[in-house]
């Protein structure tokens, strides 16, 4: 197992991260589902210092928040609001997916096959519409109701 | 500690993260809808508001609970990526010590500012 490992080789790199190949949506939505992570995460370790200004205080956290009311960081904060919408929701879709739920049960391989990956597709439709809900409601906050 | 135990910490953080992130845009993010059914008050980033929530001490408690889980979430998620690129032992190492090294750092720091401004009485309003 050791031995085979080493000599793997990813040859398709980082389109073999990004491409859907011959396979469906779910494969894209697994691209996606990676690229919203890492954004997410890029996000979270900078929230984490620019939160910890207010160490010095509240006067410093004002003059940190003054210095991100831009339209363009605003813009920023919706995108991570989506991030976290497509994020959370998808994740939800493959926790549930991952303890055997919404995958019909095991039976045997009889033509017309119907793989566990087609059994789940009503699932993940119903799981994209509520993550497009989800970025119609934050849009009308961020944008319609802003204060 | 093997595969997939860090894989069901991985679930289980995520989870978490549903729920307090969920919290925490809706106070953030969603404040306007909120106002609308007179759940919010006021702008959440407001130094008064921020200072009173950090200084309560279910947002402390949950602040810091998020903050784990999100760490360790997203850099084991990282870890699976850089993983996936069939990299060899020796680096597999050093990727292991990078982030569990800055993901116990980051841990600590926020941690400490969580601390910080919960014990901040000057501020109290």
């Amino acid at each position: 197992m050791e031995k085979n490992k080493q000599h793997l080789k990813n040859k398709l790199g980082l389109l073999g991260w990004l491409g859907g190949g011959r396979y469906g949506m779910e494969r894209y939505a697994y691209a996606l589902h990676r690229l919203t992570g890492l954004g997410l995460l890029t996000y979270f370790i900078l929230h984490i210092f620019v939160t910890g200004t207010r160490i010095a205080g509240p006067q410093a956290w004002q003059q940190t928040m003054q210095s991100f009311s831009t339209p363009w960081f605003k813009f920023g904060e919706f995108l991570i609001f989506v991030c976290f919408a497509y994020h959370g929701l998808n994740g939800l879709r493959l926790g549930i997916t991952e303890l055997g739920l919404m995958l019909g049960k095991p039976a045997r391989p009889i033509y017309p096959y119907r793989s566990s990956v087609l059994r789940q597709r009503p699932f993940f439709v119903v799981v994209m519409i509520l993550v497009a809900a989800m970025i119609v409601i934050g849009g009308t906050d961020f944008y319609l109701l802003n204060r | 500690m093997r595969e997939s135990t860090l894989w069901f910490w991985h679930l289980l953080a995520g989870a978490v993260i549903l729920i307090l992130l969920a919290l925490h845009m809706t106070i953030m993010h969603l404040d306007d809808l909120m106002g609308l059914l007179g759940l919010s008050h006021g702008d959440p980033i407001d130094q008064k508001i921020v200072f009173a929530r950090s200084q309560q001490v279910f947002f402390m408690i949950t602040y810091i609970l998020l903050l784990g889980a999100a760490l360790y979430h997203g850099l084991y998620g990282l870890r699976t990526i850089l993983f996936e690129l069939t990299l060899s032992r020796t680096l597999e190492r050093t990727v292991n010590i990078i982030l569990t090294v800055s993901g116990l750092a980051l841990f600590v720091y926020g941690a400490y500012a969580a601390a910080v401004i919960y014990l901040m009485k000057e501020v109290q309003p």
